[in-house]
């Protein structure tokens, strides 16, 4: 019993991390309808930026952190304008070939070998709960998770500039006509992603600290398969699909047998085709797509 | 007739330039041309379906396996991975052979991926391809019944030679010229057109995509085989992510909806990574050495493709045929 309770706080965390990635990239495809590969590199440079501030106090270190995440994504908002009438594969291209781009000035200015964060590592030491062990960074996860998305949630359903992203998400064009300008809109959209990613990479550093420049690249990836098989049309359940394929990976590796494990990612991949095979306009959504032309 | 002419003609120059450098160029030139065959299989499913695919490298790493594990002797096999299926240890064919073998595991392992996947489009449909690729990787590198493992296969015949790499590439692209022009590939273009007239003319989109699919993956198969023929040894990491992204971003930096820009994709970004690996190495350039730090090959790579796709988000070709003058 205490071992299923275990796996589930295990996995309810690592949903959480996943949840606050898929969030980030969900915000920029609703507004943009663009899957921003590159969004594993804005964690990459919020955990470079903790390295390089290791020795200065905490709170500067983390200022820094957010400061270079939200820095970069505006950039990348820039950049990524002329996309904005691009062919759907190009703009998924495009934003792969920055992620290569900023991995590849990362292994130029940081080198492959990794690089040790050492902040706050005193959130690594367990807490008992009964007979369940946890780590403090595991409960933080998820309370800061829970909280970034319901604050993320109020954002947009409470405020105006919420519900012009709404608006824009549900139907562009329409939203522009009546008067949501859209580069404050998608602006908006990459600036909470960036909070988000920001966010994230704290939590990220404390249980992982050591940072390559694959560091977000490895994260987006399976949070990106989660968007997708969660249904990417709505945010909610964009999110909820990155939550569960984090909250999945933890309880297969835990349900595997022992000489099993090394097929982790075939077992959790083929369960991705299958719920899209099954659900292919998400999991979480309730009516199936049109033929899309992607 | 006229718009095959490009293509090909290019690819020949290429394959006959490329003969007349030294060693180290050489290998540069049929690196491009085999690179050049992988982008033309991927482009026979993804410029006429209109469906993004990350999911071909796998049939690449496939199809390299298959030709490498065929053409290895089975003593070598044996001590690489002892484990291995007799059949698969026991098998020892020629070169030709090798390359048949790889387009037929290609294609049999595509049609069987398309069975289920074709029924799927857009983001699904890349992302469930994308499911392909790992789990082929992770398959291919954790069991050691069907291959080495994680381990290089070596001592593969390098006998990729220029004549190999250049009619191959050829013959890859005129099959894909023919499937274009066919009646079941000028079928599949109307329907990423429009899906929704093509369904409406009774056409069956599923069974139009799982033949592109199918033929694809032959030919990526084959352009597997092609590869690990010209390095002499494959790991399965170098038929993965890196790959995968790379090849489709040549294609889309050439145009996704033709066969010439499919071929100047691969040329042009094989060329400009050759340019910098040498310039690297310091190149002269009459008057002064060219001499870049180390690690700025990959920067100025991923701007190069980035900036392409900014600006030009439908390739340098616009995903037109070119018709060469006086062919009618």
């Amino acid at each position: 019993m205490t071992d299923v309770l275990q796996t589930i706080v295990d996995a309810i965390a690592l949903g959480s991390v996943y949840a606050l990635v898929a969030m980030g990239i969900g915000l920029v495809f609703g507004v943009m309808r663009l899957v921003n590969f590159a969004h594993g590199e804005l964690i990459t440079a919020g955990a470079y930026a903790l390295v390089l501030t290791n020795h200065l106090p905490l709170v500067v270190g983390i200022a820094v952190c957010f400061a270079t995440v939200i820095g970069l994504a505006l950039t990348m908002e820039v950049a990524y304008r002329p996309l904005r009438t691009a062919p759907p594969t190009t703009m998924l291209v495009t934003t792969f070939a920055v992620s290569f781009l900023l991995q590849a000035v990362a292994l130029l200015a940081f080198g492959a070998r990794g690089k040790n964060v050492g902040v706050l590592s005193k959130l690594n030491e367990p807490v008992s709960i009964g007979d369940l062990r946890v780590r403090w960074v595991t409960l933080v996860s998820i309370a800061v998770g829970g909280m970034l998305l319901g604050a993320t949630a109020l954002i947009l359903t409470r405020t105006d500039i919420g519900l012009q992203m709404r608006a824009a998400a549900m139907d562009f064009r329409t939203a522009q006509l009546l008067g949501v300008r859209s580069t404050t809109v998608i602006r908006f959209a990459f600036l909470l992603s960036g909070i988000l990613a920001a966010s994230a990479t704290v939590m990220l550093v404390v249980s992982r600290p050591l940072v390559t420049p694959s560091y977000g690249f490895q994260l987006v990836i399976p949070a990106l398969v989660g968007v997708v098989v969660g249904g990417m049309d709505r945010l909610g359940s964009a999110t909820l699909g990155g939550f569960a394929i984090g909250f999945a990976a933890v309880v297969l590796g835990d349900v595997l047998p022992a000489d099993g494990r090394v097929f982790l990612e075939t077992a959790l991949f083929l369960l991705v085709i299958v719920v899209l095979l099954v659900r292919p306009g998400g999991l979480f959504t309730r009516s199936r797509p049109a033929w899309e032309r992607v | 007739m006229s718009q095959l002419a490009a293509p090909v003609l290019l690819l020949a120059l290429v394959g006959l330039a490329g003969s007349f450098t030294s060693r180290s160029v050489q290998f540069q030139f049929r690196f491009a041309l085999v690179m050049a065959t992988i982008v033309i299989a991927l482009y026979v499913f993804v410029g006429n379906s209109g469906v993004v695919s990350f999911g071909h490298v796998s049939f690449v790493a496939v199809g390299g396996f298959a030709a490498g594990l065929t053409t290895v002797p089975e003593a070598l096999k044996l001590s690489l991975s002892p484990d291995l299926f007799p059949v698969i240890a026991s098998a020892e064919v020629g070169n030709a052979m090798s390359l048949v073998i790889a387009s037929a595991v290609g294609g049999v392992f595509a049609f069987l991926v398309g069975v289920p996947l074709m029924r799927l489009s857009g983001l699904a449909a890349g992302i469930a391809t994308f499911a392909v690729l790992v789990i082929t990787n992770n398959v291919l590198r954790n069991w050691e019944a069907i291959g080495p493992g994680a381990r290089t296969l070596s001592l593969v015949p390098e006998s990729t030679s220029f004549m190999q790499a250049t009619v191959g590439v050829i013959a890859v692209a005129v099959l894909a010229f023919l499937y274009q022009r066919s009646r079941w590939g000028r079928v599949l273009r109307a329907s990423s057109e429009d899906p929704f007239a093509a369904q409406g003319a009774g056409v069956n989109i599923y069974r139009q995509r799982l033949v592109a699919f199918t033929l694809s993956g032959a030919l990526a198969g084959f352009a597997g085989g092609l590869f690990v023929h010209l390095l002499g040894s494959i790991t399965t990491e170098q038929v993965y992510l890196d790959l995968a992204f790379l090849t489709l971003a040549m294609l889309v930096i050439g145009g996704v909806g033709s066969l010439w820009g499919a071929v100047v994709g691969a040329l042009l970004v094989s060329g400009v990574n050759s340019l910098l690996l040498s310039a690297e190495d310091g190149i002269g350039l009459g008057f002064f050495d060219v001499n870049v730090p180390t690690g700025t090959r990959l920067v100025t790579l991923g701007a190069v493709m980035a900036l392409i796709m900014l600006f030009r988000p439908s390739g340098i070709t616009g995903g037109r045929e070119i018709r060469l003058p006086g062919l009618g």
